[in-house]
């Protein structure tokens, strides 16, 4: 009993790092209806740059997010000015494949530059642990579950108390309505794919700080990551929440009381039968916006 | 003009037949191989996503699930090298087209993006299921497969002699030469029937509708076609193509693993090579493959499998999807369309008209995800 609530609580700490990965993943896709399949590659690009502030620069991994956040902001951006925007046809489904060739072009530079060994994040809150409910628990999974309630708190007032947020809330729900009315809509969209990928970089740092990880790393996250934004229903929020920690929590779970090899095949297995009742997911809308 | 066409692909069958006996060195041919694998699965891919215009980003899934089969298969029947395995090829593929059928069918209740990632997630379901189903898959230590001996094979020593004794082989080498030729052999013929299949789909009435729904699949529906059933056939054929270039391909390379199997590059390769070809159409997956394939296994040969060759990769892919989206064929068609109006013209009138600017396609209206239920 003591195990499962142990999983329970670890599956609800790591599931909000995942809900900010995927919070990223699911913004962009519900402003510009494009699906960023180099998210994965992008985390891990995260992870690394923080790894590299503190090896070289020994500077604290939550204070380096200070400047690798801005900075995958502006690759972000450029990614989208560079090969987003230039693609006319289809772009939902181009997109993939573009996104796609980010993802392995990342996905080499980190090959060549740090080798395929894997590497883990150091920092004293890593190694050192608290006793809660009869188990230990380190530090980090408390601090970057505190890192995801911050940054999507910031991103909710971002989104709803700001200007451009409704921008960004109005090219969500109509983007020819949001052009009509005078919004700049291809701004909001470099910049919310500047911001899912900011989201990616805190993300990578709080999963390199709690698994050890190499540049191939990144296709494992992708899977997760979009069956996360599936089961959650795509372009919701709230949905990649839900779906993020329940997900980890029913992976932890699986993992205790049955088998660590079958934990995610089983949220695998539960997204199918998710899909066959509900195709849109938890709370994808029918029909989606009209355009 | 047909006859022109007739003759070049006669051409092209023949060299295709001589090529590993006019270039018998083993690393051209191991790269030949590889290389006809790809056409083939290619070809596969594009009869279900060049067509109906669902992109599958999974099929890898069915190569793994054809490459498992066989080595299973070889396994538990005690099979031993030689041609025997070959036989068991099309019943690989059947299994992943049966894996490929049930799939398809809960993939297929979704449309556009939402079904590109599910057949994503699909492949890792799988490639998850290599790695945990360790009684059936022995798990990440990977299968063997039976090696091939042909050199007590009758079919060879004759070949032999009669090379030998044409001067064109030195008789030392020969074990080394032959071993690589059945695997073309049996994956040209594949080849031959995966193209026969993709021109049939392409000719018939059942590929129009394929068609129909790749251009509007409600407006296919509304004019009868079973829009269902048509793209859970031509998923199905394409997983049993796939499958069985998953089975010659594990033969060939006579060990496989999880991750090898079940390889993602694969199915960005794949994709790549439709779209550098020309997407939907006969000759373009076949020539993305033959351009695609052999610079990659260069690449492999000249820097390994690092990083430096998965950033070549995907500039590449960045490249042809941002600035050749129509791929080459279709490119090239259209040149020469207007080439001929341009001529034609000219000898009518005697005077040079410019050719008609290429008009770009009409901007397709997008649409948000639709459930198809």
């Amino acid at each position: 009993m003591g195990l499962i609530v142990e999983a329970i609580i670890t599956g609800l700490l790591t599931g909000g790092v995942y809900a900010l990965m995927a919070s990223g993943l699911t913004l962009v896709f519900g402003v510009m209806d494009i699906i960023n399949i180099g998210q994965g590659a992008l985390v891990i690009l995260g992870a690394y740059l923080s790894y590299v502030l503190e090896q070289n620069l020994h500077i604290d991994l939550f204070v380096g997010l200070l400047i690798t956040m801005p900075f995958m902001f502006v690759l972000g951006v450029l990614i989208e000015l560079l090969f987003i925007r230039p693609i006319r046809r289809d772009r939902t489904m181009f997109s993939i494949l573009v996104t796609f060739g980010v993802a392995l072009i990342i996905e080499g530079v980190l090959n060549l530059i740090f080798s395929a060994d894997y590497v883990q994040l150091h920092a004293w809150y890593i190694t050192a642990s608290f006793p809660v409910a009869g188990f230990y628990l380190s530090y980090i999974y408390v601090f970057g579950f505190l890192l995801a309630v911050v940054l999507l708190g910031v991103l909710y007032l971002l989104l709803y108390r700001t200007k451009f947020g409704h921008s960004l809330r109005a090219t969500m729900q109509n983007r020819t309505a949001a052009e009509l009315v005078g919004i700049d809509v291809e701004r909001v969209s470099a910049i919310t794919f500047g911001i899912g990928v900011a989201l990616a970089a805190a993300g990578g740092m709080a999963f390199g700080a709690t698994t050890s990880f190499n540049a191939n790393s990144a296709y494992d996250l992708i899977s997760r990551l979009l069956a996360i934004i599936i089961f959650g229903g795509m372009g919701s929020l709230q949905g990649a929440l839900i779906a993020s920690l329940g997900m980890l929590v029913i992976e932890d779970v699986t993992s205790v009381v049955w088998s660590p090899v079958w934990a995610s095949t089983v949220f695998f297995i539960l997204l199918v039968v998710i899909l066959l009742i509900r195709p849109q997911g938890l709370l994808g809308q029918v029909g989606g916006r009209k355009q | 003009m047909r006859i022109f066409k007739t003759v070049g692909l006669l051409v092209l069958l023949a060299l295709a037949i001589g090529f590993p006996l006019l270039f018998p060195n083993p690393a051209v041919t191991t790269i030949a191989v590889f290389t006809l694998l790809f056409v083939v699965a290619t070809t596969g891919w594009n009869i279900f996503s060049g067509y109906t215009g669902y992109i599958a980003l999974g099929h890898a899934a069915y190569f793994g699930v054809g490459a498992y089969t066989l080595a299973i298969l070889c396994q538990d029947w005690h099979i031993p090298g030689g041609y025997i395995p070959f036989l068991l090829v099309p019943v690989a593929g059947l299994v992943a087209a049966a894996a490929g059928a049930a799939l398809g069918w809960i993939a297929l209740r979704v449309r556009r993006h939402t079904f590109v990632v599910i057949t994503i997630a699909m492949f890792f379901i799988l490639q998850l299921l290599a790695y945990n189903l360790t009684g059936l898959t022995n798990g990440s230590i990977g299968l063997g497969l039976p090696i091939p001996n042909w050199s007590s094979d009758a079919f060879s020593t004759q070949l032999e002699q009669l090379l030998v004794g044409l001067q064109w082989v030195t008789p030392g080498d020969w074990n080394g030469i032959f071993f690589n030729i059945p695997f073309y052999y049996v994956t040209l013929a594949v080849l031959l029937v995966a193209i026969a299949i993709s021109w049939w789909v392409r000719h018939s009435k059942y590929g129009l509708g394929l068609l129909a729904i790749r251009d509007d699949e409600d407006r296919a529906l509304g004019l009868g076609v079973k829009a269902g059933p048509s793209k859970l056939a031509a998923f199905v054929i394409s997983a049993l193509i796939v499958g069985m270039v998953g089975a010659i391909w594990a033969y060939f390379i006579e060990s496989i693993y999880p991750f090898s199997a079940f390889d993602a590059t694969f199915d960005v390769a794949i994709a790549l090579m439709a779209f550098l070809g020309g997407l939907g159409t006969i000759a373009g997956p076949v020539l993305g493959a033959l351009l695609l394939e052999p610079t990659q296994q260069y690449f492999t040969l000249q820097y390994g499998q690092s990083g430096f060759y998965l950033v070549i990769y995907g500039a590449l892919f960045l490249v042809v999807i941002l600035l050749l989206p129509q791929g080459v064929v279709p490119t090239l068609r259209a040149r020469w369309a207007r080439f001929q109006v341009a001529r034609s013209q000219q000898q009518e009138t005697g005077v040079t008209i410019t050719p008609i600017p290429k008009q770009d396609r009409p901007a397709r209206v997008e649409r948000k995800e639709e459930i198809n239920l």
